[in-house]
This record gives structure tokens, C-alpha cells and sequence, in this order.
């Protein structure tokens, strides 16, 4: 570890906190409805989109008829990504000849988009037209992001409103948030990209022939649009097989700190959303102080670990950290830091493979999905996890006092929490479900590219990875297998819909409650001791849930290692 | 419920329009007219042919130049597309060795690089970026140390003095950006093409 190295970390969390409140104040007048700098140009857009789809803006919905309306947008999606698949040896924008993709991967990924994993079990450059990339990846990276946005910004209105039955209309904020917030970042951003060295091309692949001689077939392809939404969006999906580690979807350190700061900055404002929303940026401020301690914690074990390198490199002499997986122009610091940024967020693109990481240092993404990816989180999705969290805090706080719990002046009740554990409980259920079928199903163990204990926590990352909606791989595991794709798919499938419902549930009968001014008995939620207590629940519910399975992976790897064993 | 339906195709359809078409053609032609040379991958040319991507790493086995670090990708066997072989720097099918920490795979390739390199070079120490596998397999830079670790192999291929290998070294290492970001690195495929230009004069 070094002092510019922790520099750069440093750098990195000051200019995420400073742009919180600015981008949160610009996110609140979007969802309220309000004019921006924006408008002149996008209103007619806007008003353009709800008169041929016959919305009216004015109307919303109960939050049964919001969720109604996400998931039936979700089906379109599906079928969208889907057809494309299978079709795109026959449709145009298809140079390097891709032939259609199998029914199985075409299930996998197409489930894998709308609901913002972006597992990669196809290597983008060796299966996808460009075509599939553009109008089934790009397109469902806007909108699955949106839908996250939205979804949180509904669970929001519930705790700033009260008496209503209504909890905003579906149609209009995909379509704000879309318009006004995500496609302007990323125009700015997609150029950014370009001059750093990102290519932006329809043209074939490209025949060079290297100076020794030999022929080198190099990947082009329309990158940079795709790159700036997969990671503003926390999508995650590369373009290319290596994602962001490969050269020309991250060219330069520039570039990686750019996208470094994309993952978050969508949701570290949403927590500033929240506080304007139900009144007090504060209340923003405790949560977002919540994510930061993870979050730091976090890097530093991650950076600490992989800055120590493996005993087998310290027996043969090297020294310089783990580089094996890690790009040079990254080093030990960016990758680290990348690797707890995507997995504390959904994102799930990488600039390292996480399976070469250490035992340790590979954990640490490995908790931080199992957490629920509340630290900070998938844009929105992270929101609404750390809700939940929230509000089963305030209800242990209520257990301790005895009194009816309540936060932001509504009375957190049986409803309430009983949907909160609903969600959270998908988490074991799919991760450590089908993590325990994995690795007896024989179909399923051939799979595994290390042996040992490694073994397992490909598997157990696998799962988690897509439970979580996250999309980063231990990837040596193969993927693209039948059991694989399929049992992914409902791991990905139930980890995003399953906590997506019972969190608007929660938005429709806060929205629903009367507002409670705050008295001498109520539990301040802005100060130290709340952010403890929240902090406290999510590593004392996240670790007796796996600890044990964390047992059986990298923490038995780690003591394996240190006694030289190799497997 | 019902009126629902109408927006959930409709409106797809026009976001779908608007983001997976519109938007990614706009910023191909808007990208390909401020930025032509990064848009098409920046390629480098030679006499008119393409010799590779500033970006992308390209292996390098002789002697005579700098190599890069090892690489992981591999293609499918022109045998049994069932299988894959190693195929280093393949910028068609990129990823990394995925090799865990008590890999014995792993552990016997960097005892095996460890052991070529102390032998062409038994005075300094090998750097770890030498021996370890990229993430992408397409890496296009080594550490400082790593290029300095290859001059005396370079410049008895080359009957070039050291030191004026080393200087090529040096004038061809970046910094970190405004001394903060990412790491010191070499460009191999700049350093080799300088290499080449010495050679010609």
C-alpha cells in the first residue's frame, strides 16, 4: 500500500460526496416534474413519447398499477433482447458475421439485462452483432437503470407523502429519468470516452498484421455509447469479453477514474433525493454516511490484501502485489478500489478478474453483493435495499424502547417490516440455494476452473453475483452451460422482482399513512448513533446468514494458503 | 390494468428508438468527425498496412524486442470447436487466466517464466508484471522495471549499447496523469516501433 495510492482513493470519495448534492438537487426537479435547463429541448421529445403511447402525465398510479406497469415494460424488454438474439444473423449491422445465439444463453442474457445484471455468459465480441449490442443491450442498460431510478423514487414518495394513494405514474418517470438525467450524462460522457481512445465504429473487425508478422484480428465496434450507459446505468455488461479491463473499453487511468466516479454518482445522489424529498437532507446524509463506512472499510482490506500478493509469489521472490489479472496501467490501487466499487454498487463490469484475486481480497466483493449491494448500490436499487435495512433498524431501535418505531415521521409497522424481511430474505434463499446444488449436481461441479476451496467460491459467486443483480464473475467458473443459464436466470429473475415487489408495497402503504410530527420520544435518524445502528444490522443480519458459507471458501483458502497448500 | 398495455408497447418502443438507435449512431457520426483516429480504434499504420492498435497489445517472441506480458486468451481449436487453445493476445476473444491464489496451475507457470527469466537476466530482480497474466490478455503495457529488465537482452540482439537502449526506455515511460492516477507504464509496441526506427537510420 501506498500514499498515492490512498490518495487516489481519497480523490475518488471527495468528488463522489461533492457532486451528490448538485446532481441530487437536478434529480428532485426531474421527479417532481419541474422545468430544467433541459426542457426546451426535450419537452416536445417528452410530450411527443406520452401522445403516441396515449399517457396522461397528469394521472398516476396506486403503487399495485406502478408495479403492473414495470413489469409488463420488463416483458417487451425480454422479448425484445430475445428476438434479437436469435435473430441476428439475418438482420443488418452484423460484420463479423455473428450466427444466431443458442436458446439458452439467448434466456440467460435477455434476463439478464432487464433486470440490470448484465451476467456475461456470451463473449460479447465472439457471439454479438452489433445490432444485439446497440438496440437489445444499450436500449435495455437505459431502461432497466431507469427502472431502478424510478422504483426508488416511488418507495421515496411513500415515506414523503401522506394520505395518498397514489405513488407517482410509471410511464412518466421512466421517461423523465430516461430523457433528462441518463441520456444527456451519457452523450457527454460517450465522447469523453472516445477522445481517451474508445472506439465508436460500425465498421468489421480490423486485420493488422503485428510487426513480427503474425496476423492479429482486433474487436472494434460502437463501444463507447454502450460503456458510457453500462456503467452511469450500473449495468455492468461489456462490450467485450474482458470488459473493462480490455484496452479499448478502459484506455487510460483517466478513463477508469471517469467510470469509477459513473457507478456512483447516480446513487450516492439518490440518498440526497430522499432527504430533499422527505424534507431534511440530513436524513440523506446519515444514509449516505452509512454506504461511506462500508465502503471504506471495504477498500482498505481489499487494497490491503491484494498489495500483500499470494504466498506462492512471496516464495519465488516477487513482489509488487498480485498482479496476476490486474492491467499495468491500473496496478494494484485501481483495481482494488474498482473491484469494491462495482460489487458495493450492482454494476458488476470489471478492470481485474476478480477470480486471480487473493482469498481475502476476493471476499470482499463477495460480502459486499451478499449484503444486498446496499452500499451505495445499483442506481436505485440501492436506494430501496438500504431502505429496507432502514427500516428494520428503526424497528430493533423500537424493540429496545418499546415504542411503535417510526422514521421520517411515518409509523413503521408490522406491514412494513414483514415485507422488509420478505425481501431481504431472497438473498440466502437463491444464493445459498442454488450455491448448495451447485456444487453437488455433477453437470454443475465440471464446471468449476479451480479446485478447492476456490472452487466453491466460484460457484458461491456465481450465485451471489446474480442474485444480487450484480453481473461480476469469478469467471473461470463456465458459465454458459445449461444448468448454468437457467438456474442464473432464476436466481436473477428472483433477487431483482422478488424485492422489487414488496419494497412498492411498502411505498404504497407508507404513501398511505398519516405524517407524525416528530416528538421528545422519537429516535433521531441524522445523527451517529442512527448510522451505527443501521450499520450494525446490515453486518449482524449479512454475517450470521454467511458467514458460514464464507467459511467455507475464501476464508478456509486463505489458511490454506498461508500453510502452502495448493490445490 | 388494461390501459397500461398500449403504453408498454408503445412507449418500448420509442425509448428503445430513441436509446438503441438513435443515440448510438449519433454518437458514431459525431464521434467519427471530433475524434476520427480513437473512433476507429487507433490504429497504427506502416507503409500503408496496419501493424496493430496503439492500444492493444501484440506479442512479441524475438530477441530483438521488447516482450509484453504473458497472455491468457485463446481461440477455438481449429479441431474440435468444443475446445479452446492458447492463442496469446488474441484481440477477438480477450479475458484473462482466471487462475485462483492456490492455483497449482498457476503456481507452476510463474515458477516456470520466474526460472527463463533469471536465466536471461540473473542480476536484478524479476518484476511481477512479467511472469503474471492481464485481465483483458491484451495489455499493452509493462512496468518501467519490467522494460529495464529486458535492455541487456535487447541490446546484445540489437548490437546497441545499453545504455542507449535504457534511454529509449526512459523516454518512452508515461507517468501517472498529473502524478496521481493509474501507474508508471511502458507501451511495448511504441517502444518496439521507436526500437525499429534506431535500427533503420
Amino acid at each position: 500500500m501506498t500514499v498515492i495510492g490512498w490518495f487516489q482513493i481519497f480523490l475518488y470519495c471527495a468528488i463522489v460526496v461533492a457532486l451528490t448534492k448538485p446532481l441530487g438537487w437536478y434529480m428532485t426537479r426531474v421527479f417532481n416534474g419541474e422545468r430544467t435547463f433541459l426542457s426546451p429541448v426535450l419537452r416536445p421529445i417528452e410530450a411527443g413519447i406520452y401522445w403516441i403511447s396515449g399517457v396522461d402525465e397528469k394521472r398516476e398510479q396506486h403503487w399495485l398499477t406502478y408495479t403492473v406497469a414495470m413489469l409488463l415494460f420488463h416483458v417487451g424488454g425480454f422479448l425484445i433482447i430475445y428476438s434479437l438474439m436469435r435473430l441476428q444473423a439475418v438482420l443488418p449491422f452484423n460484420p463479423a458475421g455473428q450466427s444466431a445465439v443458442a436458446e439458452d444463453l439467448s434466456f440467460n442474457t435477455a434476463i439478464s439485462f432487464i433486470t440490470n445484471t448484465n451476467w456475461q455468459n456470451y463473449g460479447g465480441e465472439s457471439t454479438l452483432s452489433y445490432l444485439t449490442q446497440m438496440v437489445g443491450l444499450t436500449h435495455q442498460n437505459f431502461l432497466s437503470a431507469a427502472t431502478g431510478i424510478v422504483l426508488a423514487v416511488a418507495l421515496i414518495r411513500g415515506f414523503a407523502r401522506a394520505s395518498m394513494r397514489t405513488v407517482g405514474n410509471f410511464w412518466v418517470d421512466v421517461t423523465r429519468c430516461t430523457l433528462y438525467i441518463l441520456l444527456p450524462i451519457c452523450v457527454v460522457f460517450a465522447l469523453f470516452l472516445v477522445w481517451q481512445g474508445m472506439p465508436q465504429t460500425l465498421g468489421a473487425y480490423v486485420e493488422a498484421t503485428t510487426l513480427e508478422g503474425a496476423k492479429q484480428t482486433i474487436a472494434v465496434g460502437p463501444v463507447a455509447s454502450q460503456v458510457a450507459i453500462k456503467m452511469l446505468g450500473t449495468n455492468g455488461g461489456g462490450f467485450f469479453n474482458a470488459n473493462a479491463a480490455h484496452p479499448f473499453e478502459n484506455p487510460t487511468a483517466l478513463s477508469n477514474f471517469v467510470q469509477m466516479l459513473s457507478i456512483f454518482v447516480l446513487g450516492a445522489a439518490l440518498t440526497n433525493v430522499f432527504g430533499r424529498m422527505v424534507g431534511n437532507q440530513r436524513q440523506g446524509w446519515a444514509i449516505l454516511a452509512v454506504m461511506g463506512l462500508l465502503f471504506v472499510a471495504g477498500v482498505g482490506v481489499c487494497y490491503w490484501a491484494e498489495a500483500q500478493g499470494t504466498s506462492t509469489m512471496h516464495a519465488l521472490g516477487l513482489t509488487g502485489g498480485n498482479m496476476e489479472g490486474k492491467e499495468v496501467r491500473f496496478g494494484i490501487v485501481a483495481s482494488s478500489l474498482f473491484a469494491v466499487i462495482t460489487t458495493a454498487a450492482s454494476c458488476g463490469a470489471v478492470n481485474a478478474m476478480h477470480d486471480s484475486f487473493t482469498a481475502l481480497g476476493g471476499m470482499i466483493p463477495l460480502i459486499n453483493m451478499q449484503l444486498g449491494e446496499i452500499i451505495v448500490g445499483g442506481v436505485g436499487a440501492g436506494m430501496y435495499g438500504m431502505l429496507l435495512f432502514v427500516i428494520l433498524a428503526i424497528f430493533v431501535a423500537g424493540l429496545m424502547v418499546g415504542r411503535t418505531p417510526e422514521y421520517v415521521g411515518k409509523k413503521i409497522e408490522a406491514r412494513e417490516v414483514k415485507m422488509a424481511m420478505l425481501a431481504i430474505l431472497v438473498l440466502p434463499l437463491m444464493i445459498l440455494g442454488w450455491t448448495a446444488v451447485g456444487v453437488v449436481y455433477p453437470a454443475a461441479v465440471a464446471s468449476m476452473a479451480n479446485a478447492g476451496p476456490h472452487g466453491f467460491t466460484e460457484v458461491l459467486y456465481a450465485f451471489t453475483s446474480g442474485t444480487a443483480n450484480n453481473g461480476s464473475a469469478f469467471a473461470g467458473l463456465t458459465g454458459n452451460t445449461f444448468f448454468y443459464n437457467l438456474t442464473l436466470a432464476s436466481a436473477m429473475f428472483v433477487g431483482r422482482f422478488f424485492m422489487i415487489v414488496p419494497a412498492m408495497a411498502i411505498a404504497g402503504s407508507l404513501a398511505a399513512k398519516k405524517s407524525i410530527p416528530p416528538s421528545m420520544g422519537t429516535f433521531p435518524t441524522t445523527g451517529g448513533l442512527f448510522v451505527g445502528l443501521v450499520v450494525g444490522v446490515i453486518l449482524i443480519m449479512g454475517g450470521l446468514t454467511f458467514f458460514p458459507a464464507l467459511a467455507l471458501g475464501p476464508i478456509v483458502e486463505q489458511l490454506a494458503m498461508n500453510a502452502g497448500n495448493l490445490f | 390494468m388494461l390501459r397500461e398495455i398500449r403504453p408498454a408497447i408503445v412507449l418500448l418502443l420509442a425509448l428503445t428508438a430513441i436509446t438503441g438507435l438513435a443515440y448510438p449512431l449519433a454518437m458514431t457520426a459525431i464521434a467519427g468527425t471530433l475524434f476520427p483516429v480513437q473512433a476507429q480504434g487507433s490504429l497504427i499504420e506502416k507503409d500503408g498496412k496496419v501493424i496493430g492498435s496503439a492500444l492493444i497489445g501484440q506479442e512479441f517472441k524475438d530477441d530483438k524486442y521488447f516482450h509484453g506480458r504473458p497472455s491468457a486468451t485463446v481461440a477455438p481449436d481449429p479441431n474440435d470447436s468444443t475446445k479452446t487453445v492458447s492463442a496469446p493476445y488474441n484481440a477477438a476473444n480477450s479475458g484473462g487466466s482466471n487462475l485462483g491464489p492456490t492455483s497449482k496451475a498457476l503456481a507452476d507457470r510463474l515458477k516456470e517464466d520466474m526460472d527463463k527469466l533469471r536465466s536471461e537476466n540473473p542480476n536484478a530482480a524479476v518484476p511481477v508484471d512479467l511472469v503474471t497474466t492481464s485481465a483483458s490478455g491484451l495489455d499493452p503495457n509493462i512496468s518501467p522495471e519490467a522494460a529495464q529488465f529486458q535492455v541487456p537482452r535487447v541490446a546484445k540482439a540489437r548490437n546497441l549499447p545499453e545504455d542507449q537502449v535504457k534511454q529509449l526506455v526512459t523516454a518512452n515511460t508515461e507517468g501517472r496523469l498529473l502524478g496521481v492516477l493509474g501507474e508508471p507504464r511502458v507501451n511495448v509496441l511504441a517502444l518496439n516501433l521507436a526500437l525499429d526506427r534506431i535500427a533503420a537510420k
